[in-house]
């Protein structure tokens, strides 16, 4: 597992990119999803995994018993993962609202912006 | 270590009004009563901030009453304070330009709350000591961006919508994932912490340049740092003016604080190795700005430009990185908010009477409404920096200080892009204020009451520039105080972990 999630994580990040650089605006939806997927794994992986205990110390101890895997990581993921889903939603509707008022699945058709 | 309920104050109550408003929906106008308590409560607030900032030192809270290194501290110090000041006087004007100009339908379907939550994420960015909580204070400021950005979605502001939602998107990623780096290799997030830690002998203190990257493409995009700034002119411009103004003036300098709060506490050890990427990256950013902004044609979009190119001026500050030219970067940071959100609303008010922000449609506004063409005249010449206006005095400490540093290259740019700022200055006043109305353009000009109550509000924020220009010396030196307190950035660690 250790050696296969940075792998999985790097192939995340590049077909992410893939998907957002693509002109198509469903296409894009899912790169935003697998880019934010993607963090979130990166997140998981660089806090370094551990099997074993838990990281609650007994009481009468001073330290945990080793090994244990560091709580703050799944904190900081559990919190990443409810803000990426927050914005991933907005994100569809955004989306959403463009196809309906552009009726275009294609991102060239948005840069009217440019012409003034 | 008791809790300082006054760090806690910027952010609940933006957060209660926006609650407030969030129970009175259908009332419009009590939830515009509510955003003004709001916003003088907030100025005076700050006010108070600054005044402990300045008397105490830093100030710092435990949420929680949890100890630093473990829960989330709130620290202010001087240039917090400051630009907590700073924005909570646009954030007035902006609100008073907003309750006259804006439509009732975009009022309505809750662009108070929207406006007020923004505001308390840009006070949780500003007070943050925690990268993770820094993070979270980004996202709340993003979304609120993202939602008024998108308000009334119109075609235009979708397509800006689009484009700034997916880099900030990416941006966010890539700032969480530095974070996870930085903790992988530090095992800290609180900032004083990780500071103490990379000047300590770390084992992995070789490896700072790693987070750096991650934190400088991240912030770089927020900030809109060349090559990074593409998104900013495509959506910039798209909101009407009552969004667009607080936005445009405000939000791209939180990215520029905290470059410069995460530079000077925790890469400030590698600093020589990030140096020449940042004079580079600075240099660039204010000429390709300024070169992009002589393209344009919208009144907004040249504006829109000019952050780009002034971005660059922050960046050079901390890529010049002495005291002077630091305090340089706040000062101009400080004049920028207030003259950007100026001219924004200038050329709201010129929107409102005309119609159109074009350059082409617009004309002879000088012969119609001279009061008008001055109040633009004033901000714009300060924006390029002419001597006594504001401008003037943050592009001398920096240009100062690069050339004692001996960054000749730089300062010569920067000097030449203030040249062409100027120039395309002129090219607004002479095409919106100097030259004739043109002919074929039918529209009638909207002569009502509210048109002058418009000036109001620019009035206000002219008040303040002009006193930023005659009397500098106060804020050069809370500037200077501010950036060696920056510099030492033992105090900082002291006041958070130690007191």
């Amino acid at each position: 597992m250790e050696i296969l999630l940075p792998v999985l994580t790097g192939i995340l990040f590049s077909v992410s990119i893939y998907f957002i650089l693509h002109r198509h605006l469903f296409k894009l939806i899912l790169g935003l999803i697998l880019f934010g997927l993607a963090t979130n794994l990166f997140l998981f992986v660089v806090g370094g995994m551990k099997r074993g205990g838990i990281a609650i110390i007994a009481q009468g101890n001073e330290v945990p018993v080793e090994p244990y895997s560091d709580p703050v990581p799944q904190a900081l993921l559990l919190t990443a993962i409810v803000i990426g889903f927050g914005i991933q939603a907005f994100a569809i509707v955004l989306i959403r609202r463009v196809y309906q008022t552009f009726r275009s699945n294609n991102m060239d058709n948005l840069n009217n912006n440019e012409k003034i | 270590m008791s809790a300082n309920y006054l760090l806690i104050t910027p952010l609940m109550l933006p957060l209660l009004g926006a609650i407030t408003c969030v129970f009175l929906w259908r009332h419009v106008n009590l939830q515009t009563i509510v955003v003004a308590c709001v916003q003088l409560i907030f100025i005076g607030i700050t006010g108070l901030m600054l005044r402990q900032v300045l008397t105490e030192g830093i100030q710092v809270t435990h949420i929680g009453g949890w100890p630093a290194p473990y829960g989330i501290a709130l620290v202010a110090d001087i240039l917090t304070a400051l630009l907590l000041l700073t924005t909570s006087i646009a954030g007035l004007a902006v609100f008073m330009f907003s309750h006259i100009a804006l439509d009732k339908s975009r009022k309505r379907f809750g662009y108070f709350p929207l406006f007020l939550l923004l505001q308390m994420g840009v006070s949780g960015v500003c007070l943050t000591g925690d990268i993770f909580n820094l993070y979270v204070w980004f996202e709340v400021l993003l979304i609120c961006c993202f939602a008024l950005i998108a308000l009334g979605s119109k075609k235009s502001q979708l397509e800006g919508a689009l484009k700034y939602v997916t880099i900030n998107f990416i941006a966010s990623g890539l700032l969480l994932t530095g974070i996870g780096v930085m903790y992988a290799l530090y095992g800290a997030l609180n900032m004083a912490e990780l500071a103490q830690i990379v000047r300590s002998s770390h084992a992995n203190v070789k490896l700072l340049a790693l987070p750096g990257v991650f934190f400088l493409t991240g912030f770089g995009i927020k900030a809109a740092i060349f090559p990074l700034f593409f998104w900013l002119p495509a959506s910039y411009h798209a909101p009407p003016i009552g969004i667009s103004a607080f936005i445009a003036g405000i939000i791209s300098k939180i990215g520029i604080y905290t470059l410069l709060r995460l530079y000077s506490l925790i890469f400030s050890v590698e600093i020589n190795s990030a140096q020449p990427l940042l004079l580079i990256l600075s240099g660039l950013t204010m000429a390709i700005g300024v070169i992009g902004a002589a393209a344009q044609m919208d009144f907004r979009k040249i504006l829109s430009f000019h952050i780009i190119s002034q971005i660059g001026y922050m960046l050079m500050g901390l890529a010049i990185y002495t005291p002077l030219a630091i305090a340089g970067s706040i000062f101009f940071v400080i004049h920028n908010m207030l003259v950007k959100t100026n001219l924004f609303l200038v050329s709201g008010v010129v929107a409102h009477r005309y119609r159109s922000f074009s350059l082409v449609r617009l004309g002879g506004v000088y012969l119609m409404h001279p009061t008008l063409s001055f109040l633009f005249l004033i901000s714009a010449l300060s924006l390029a920096g002419l001597p006594p206006l504001s401008g003037f005095w943050g592009k001398l400490m920096l240009a100062k200080g690069g050339l004692e540093a001996g960054n000749y290259i730089l300062v010569g740019t920067s000097l030449g892009v203030s040249l062409i700022t100027l120039l395309s200055m002129t090219k607004i006043w002479n095409e919106v204020f100097w030259k004739p109305r043109p002919k074929r353009i039918k529209n009638s000009v909207r002569e009502t009451m509210s048109a002058y109550t418009l000036y109001f509000p620019v009035f206000f924020l002219l008040a303040f520039i002009l006193v930023l220009g005659f009397f500098a010396q106060p804020v050069i030196e809370l500037s200077q105080r501010s950036a060696d307190q920056l510099l030492h950035s033992e105090t900082y660690i002291k006041a958070v972990l130690y007191d």
